[in-house]
């Protein structure tokens, strides 16, 4: 309960996000910096990258940012320094790399299974309901019957 | 005393669902029609005992009863009333009374409104339903008992999370609640089926009006949940994609696939087994959102008091009627055979290809959410997975849909001609891609997402209204027009909600493209320029509240030189609760609103102002009611109500013209 608190309090605390004092002089590294914040996860907070997230922790990540962004960093560069230090809890966009392509290919493949299902089912329907159709035979009897 | 008396109703609920799962069950397995027949009287008892043990906390809660510990935990006597009704659901015990009163009001209108149900298939409905009762009374009663006393009551309360102190939010949990409650009833139908092992259409008729009030229910209480975020939360966010809000989206997604399929079973009498699956899944994804919610196992920004071995009971409710259900559906599932045949081009297989996207998706947030659980069970790895991946991974199946969505809800049953069908379509495309290539010319290229977005927003919308054309049937214009007004209800919603998902999607996609955002110290008495208007600090002033302080912002907008608004956001303080909170002021507005937040004092003197331009977030949330109130014109469409009557209506000749 006490954690539950705390992570509301820091959620609802009046205190921004980013402050005005963080905010890069230049728009472009500044920009760079925004993007990349919101693939990095406030660690003390309960899901909520550290651009949105009031906690101390995240402000210090977030002058992280800046600091490597600053210091000439690619993004990937940065990104690859913060999570050496950080571990990849901090990625909020875990890379389709190793076990967690069964993530990035859950949904690819389930489609891939459900339509492959579905496509299969509905053809034999389709099939069965042409078999229903009339049969020549039927067909020259009802015109018969039609020219009465 | 009120509160023993409660407490001792619940007790009897309790009883009283025991005996309505198993007397009815057992008397439709050996057709004793005396034993079917209390299924009704004892959902009604049932639902009166929950009423009058949820008036009974509610009067503890009105009272401030300290002498109770949930109360002491979340009320205070300086809470305003509203809040004190709202704090009977603004906790763990107390939501699940909600849960279980949301429930046993199912189970009630069951009864009243189920005149028509043949006794045997309303004995089974019923007992299931009450099944569903025990299990979260006894979890109730067991775990989490709202009417534990204190033996020595304090002066006041804690007071409730002050967040949580707003009308969005005292409203979103009963909504929500009656929509995972309300597919209870869908997944009650679906097991009942299965025992009799007959699906037809009248079953098709009788499961979708609860489905589409469970749906409605739903997408009401997210839309708030979103729109409580928007406002409430200090910068406009209004998804986050959090395991809590996917405990709430996934029953959703399956809940509107299964609305979709239950149309195919009523109409066609095909899909009928999947439809059954997707009704006990639907009812699987809530109770997989109540484990997320109240287990803790996932960290989220919003859930309940952590417990584990809460957790574990619901975790066991799941296995057992997921199980159950599941074992039954293999053994049985096989015995419904489909009559209705169709072609690969029809309404049937469009509606296929929804339940398709829709389930998919659904398992899409499924594994994101629990991923970051079985990494660190089975591989020992801690990690997240936040909203880039379900932006990542969800958005194409919402294009998709959004693609195919026009066209099959207007393509014909059983064998359709594609081309024929798309004819009409052509201005609806044309004007689509033309609304894209402005979004992207006037929007210069800054995003990709926003004119592709805007172009299948326009698209749904016009082919809305593409579909409701088309309904009108040939001839003169007047005809046509007077004939629409004589359409049939579940036309009118299936348009409403369409055109509604449209323009959520434009709200969602003009949000997330195109806000602005300006952050900066300003002093008092400084102005500075944001879009088209200039906003100034005037100053800063105290206010009281009844359980807070405030300190205000006095903000004077204006535009071409003239004054037209003033904001008034602020900071509270809630000292009893021991919480800080800001107040957003929003000028909402129909191309867009602006939003200002006031922050901290600054050293160097100033106020730290944050400032939005949030373009047309206004239509993210009509475009949300819209689809809520589809669901509500289907639902009072005119077969449900003489459905309701079905035993008095005579069937009446059709007049030669």
């Amino acid at each position: 309960m006490k954690r539950l608190l705390l992570a509301l309090a820091l959620l609802a605390s009046p205190a921004f996000a980013v402050q005005p004092d963080e905010i890069l002089p230049d728009p472009a590294q500044e920009a760079r910096a925004r993007a990349l914040s919101k693939e990095l996860r406030c660690l003390v907070c309960r899901n909520e990258n550290i651009d949105d997230s009031d906690a101390q922790l995240a402000r210090d990540l977030r002058l992280l940012v800046r600091e490597r962004i600053a210091a000439g960093d690619s993004d990937d560069e940065a990104m690859a320094f913060i999570t050496a230090r950080y571990g990849e809890f901090v990625l909020l966009n875990p890379p389709a790399t190793g076990a967690n392509l069964v993530l990035w290919l859950a949904g690819p493949a389930a489609l891939l299974a459900g339509g492959g299902l579905a496509f299969a089912v509905m053809r034999r329907r389709a099939a069965a309901s042409e078999v229903k159709g009339l049969s020549a035979e039927e067909e020259a009897r009802l015109r018969d019957i039609l020219k009465d | 005393m009120i509160t023993e008396l409660g407490h001792f109703a619940l007790i009897l609920a309790l009883v009283t669902a025991l005996l309505q799962s198993t007397l009815p069950l057992i008397g439709a397995q050996v057709g004793d029609r005396r034993l079917m027949a209390l299924a009704g009287p004892a959902a009604a008892v049932q639902f009166a005992l929950i009423a009058l043990s949820f008036g009974a906390l509610t009067w503890a809660f009105v009272t401030s009863d300290f002498s109770l510990s949930l109360v002491v935990a979340h009320s205070h006597t300086e809470k305003p009333l509203l809040y004190k009704v709202a704090g009977v659901w603004g906790n763990h015990e107390g939501s699940l009374l909600l849960w279980v009163l949301a429930l046993s009001l199912f189970g009630g209108c069951a009864h009243w409104f189920g005149q028509n149900l043949p006794l045997r298939l309303k004995a089974r409905v019923l007992a299931v339903q009450g099944a569903i009762g025990v299990a979260f009374l006894s979890f109730m009663l067991f775990t989490s008992n709202p009417f534990l006393r204190l033996v020595t009551p304090p002066m006041n309360g804690n007071d409730m999370n002050p967040i949580l102190q707003d009308p969005g939010l005292a409203f979103h949990p009963p909504f929500l609640y009656l929509g995972y409650v309300g597919l209870s009833m869908s997944f009650a139908f679906a097991v009942a089926a299965l025992l009799e092992g007959r699906v037809d259409a009248a079953w098709g008729r009788w499961v979708r009006p609860w489905t589409l009030a469970a749906w409605m229910f739903l997408t009401i209480g997210i839309i708030m949940g979103s729109l409580w975020a928007y406002y409430e939360l200090g910068w406009g966010g209004f998804w986050f994609w959090d395991p809590v809000e996917n405990a709430s989206f996934m029953p959703w997604l399956i809940a509107t696939a299964l609305l979709h399929s239950a149309i195919v079973v009523e109409k066609r009498e095909a899909l009928k087994s999947w439809t059954i699956l997707l009704a006990i899944f639907a009812f699987g994804f809530s109770l997989i959102g109540t484990f997320i919610v109240r287990s803790g196992v996932i960290t989220s920004v919003h859930s309940f008091a952590s417990d584990p071995t809460r957790g574990m009971a619901v975790l066991a409710i799941l296995g057992i009627f997921m199980g159950g259900a599941l074992t039954l559906y293999a053994a049985k599932a096989g015995d419904l055979e489909a009559k209705g045949v169709f072609s690969m081009v029809s309404r049937e297989s469009g509606l296929v290809v929804n339940n398709l996207l829709l389930t998919v998706a659904a398992f899409v947030v499924f594994v994101g959410t629990i991923w970051p659980l079985v990494a660190e069970v089975l591989l020992g790895r801690a990690l997240s997975v936040g909203a880039p991946f379900f932006d990542a991974a969800f958005s194409p199946f919402v294009v998709v849909l959004a693609l195919v969505l026009p066209i099959g809800a207007v393509l014909p049953w059983k064998r359709a001609e594609l081309s024929r069908a798309m004819r009409p379509f052509l201005p609806a495309l044309v004007l689509a891609v033309a609304a894209g290539l402005l979004a992207w010319a006037v929007g210069s290229g800054r995003s990709t997402l926003g004119p592709l977005g805007v172009a299948l927003a326009a698209w749904l919308i016009s082919g809305a209204l593409v579909d409701l054309w088309g309904r009108s049937g040939r001839g003169a214009f007047a005809a046509r027009l007077s004939r629409l007004t004589r359409l049939p209800r579940a036309d009118w919603g299936r348009v409403t909600s369409h055109a509604g998902l449209g323009l959520t999607i434009f709200g969602v996609v003009a949000l997330t493209s195109w806000s602005v955002e300006d952050i900066r110290v300003v002093k008092q008495g400084e102005s500075f320029t944001l879009g088209r208007y200039e906003i100034t600090f005037e100053g800063i002033r105290e206010e009281a509240g009844s359980n807070f302080t405030a300190q205000v912002a006095d903000i004077a907008v204006k535009r071409d030189g003239q004054l037209i608004d003033r904001l008034h956001p602020a900071k509270r303080v809630y000292p009893f609760a021991q919480m800080t909170t800001t107040e957003a002021a929003i000028r909402p507005g129909v191309l867009g609103d602006l939003y200002v937040v006031v922050g901290d004092e600054q050293d160097g003197g100033g106020y730290a102002i944050r400032s939005y331009l949030k373009p047309f977030a206004l239509w993210l949330w009509i475009g949300g009611v819209m689809m809520g109130l589809g669901g509500l014109l289907s639902l009072t469409d005119r077969r449900y109500r003489l459905a309701a009557g079905a035993a008095r209506a005579k069937p009446q000749g059709v007049p030669t013209e």
